[in-house]
């Protein structure tokens, strides 16, 4: 990923950053191939991931599950505490650093969590939550192919929060492939029942998703002390078509 | 003497109303606190039984609850123009619907604890946010609620997941249904998914 690619996309996340997404009802205004995509990842879920993670959480052990989430987690806290200097959060970004140390010195390269029974809190960062930092808006909410729901300013970001995963550091295609497949498999193992209440709560799947997302997204940019929304006052909704 | 017998006893009913007061943010935690404490020590809970939880949530949390004001901010303006006995249906349906989504939630339930956080004081004295903090190993969940004053207490009508305000969520899932086939076709869709999932269906 050359830096020409990361400035065009970066323009682009500028160009749209007056379409700051804020609040309900929000924004989706690519709501009709937003949703033919998350028809299509939740096919290839239903087909591919879901029995291979369900597979993997009763064959493998959970102490072992375990220890290879501590791992990814360790490799994510390094790039969070990266992040949380970029975002000039010095404190969060020592505490995140001295995580990643502790649990790679004394957690044996990370698969024991000790920092967290230590009492150092994990805060996860990434490059969108940075840029959301430092100004921009969220744009417009996009389904990627297979990778689910982000923003036009998350996507752009992506570049850039690809080439701080695991499989990144590895030369071999084989290995990449490898690790890669084991973080996706990992995380979709551990929502796995989240996913089920997902699917028993929803009226409408795709519209709950999107909204816990942007939700979600908008509060971890503001580390949960979002600006406070005025309430929509009772007996005013918007119908679909309405839509700000 | 009458007068001096009906000034003791509005004092005496005062006083009473007064001691079932207790502040928003006490009475919000010490519901919370019941609630996780009730989930994390029954076993046939934690073994998987949704429709205990259910129960839990009918029986613990829905009186505390104003469903009237729920189910009209969570279906908009189209409510207005339901006629008594279709407003009457979808508050029934909403309020199972209510119920197993948040017996959903309380199902992710292990071994976590509640958290207050300092609570924002508002322009409406009879209208207050209380914010909460799930605590477990990992992130805390925000978990906030939105209550009002009544004559019986303080009544929770809107609550937030991680920023997520549920009103506008269900405002949001119901608008498909509404503009596609109005008010019965919310009904019929909601009573179809209470129903499957009373009969434990899992898609």
């Amino acid at each position: 990923m050359n830096a020409r690619r990361v400035a065009s996309l970066l323009s682009v996340t500028l160009a749209t950053a007056g379409c700051a997404t804020t609040g309900a009802p929000p924004s989706d205004p690519w709501e009709g191939m937003n949703r033919a995509v998350f028809s299509f990842n939740e096919a290839v879920d239903r087909a591919v991931l879901k029995p291979v993670a369900t597979g993997y959480e009763k064959v493998v052990p959970e102490f072992a599950r375990n220890a290879i989430d501590n791992v990814f987690g360790n490799i994510g806290d390094a790039w969070s505490a990266i992040n949380h200097l970029l975002q000039a959060k010095p404190q969060q970004a020592l505490e995140m650093g001295l995580r990643f140390s502790v649990n790679t010195v004394f957690g044996f390269g990370g698969v024991i969590d000790i920092a967290s029974e230590a009492g150092l809190e994990r805060r996860t960062e990434d490059f969108g939550q940075t840029l959301g930092r430092w100004g921009l808006g969220s744009g417009p909410y996009v389904v990627l192919p297979l990778l689910g729901p982000s923003t036009l300013r998350d996507t752009a970001a992506l570049t850039l929060d690809l080439q701080a995963q695991p499989a990144a550091f590895f030369d071999e295609p084989r290995d990449r492939y490898g690790i890669a497949t084991l973080q996706i498999i990992n995380t979709r193992a551990k929502l796995l029942s989240t996913t089920r209440t997902l699917d028993d709560i929803a009226l409408d799947k795709y519209s709950l998703v999107r909204d816990g997302f942007l939700a979600r997204r908008r509060n971890q940019v503001y580390d949960g002390n979002p600006p406070e929304e005025p309430e929509t006052p009772d007996n005013e909704g918007t119908e679909a078509t309405e839509r700000k | 003497m009458l007068r001096k017998f009906l000034a003791a006893f509005a004092l005496f009913a005062t006083s009473c109303v007064a001691l079932a007061e207790t502040t928003p943010d006490a009475f919000m935690m010490q519901l919370a606190t019941e609630v996780i404490d009730a989930v994390k020590a029954d076993k046939a809970i934690q073994a998987g039984d949704v429709s205990r939880i259910r129960t839990l949530v009918d029986t613990k949390i829905v009186p505390h609850v104003n469903l009237q004001r729920m189910v009209i901010k969570s279906v908009g303006p189209q409510w207005r123009s339901a006629s008594p006995e279709q407003q009457k249906r979808l508050t029934e349906e909403f309020k199972t619907f209510l119920i197993n989504t948040y017996a959903g939630a309380l199902t992710q339930v292990r071994d976590q604890s509640v958290k207050l956080r300092p609570v924002r004081a508002g322009t409406n004295p009879n209208e207050v946010t209380i914010g909460t903090d799930v605590v477990s190993k990992g992130e805390p969940i925000q978990l906030d609620y939105r209550l009002e004053k009544a004559d019986t207490g303080w009544k929770i009508y809107d609550f937030n997941v991680l920023g997520l305000w549920a009103t506008d969520s269900f405002r949001n899932q119901f608008s498909r249904e509404l503009s596609a086939g109005g008010i019965d076709a919310l009904i019929n869709r909601l009573t179809e998914k209470n129903k499957s999932l009373a009969a434990g269906n899992k898609s």
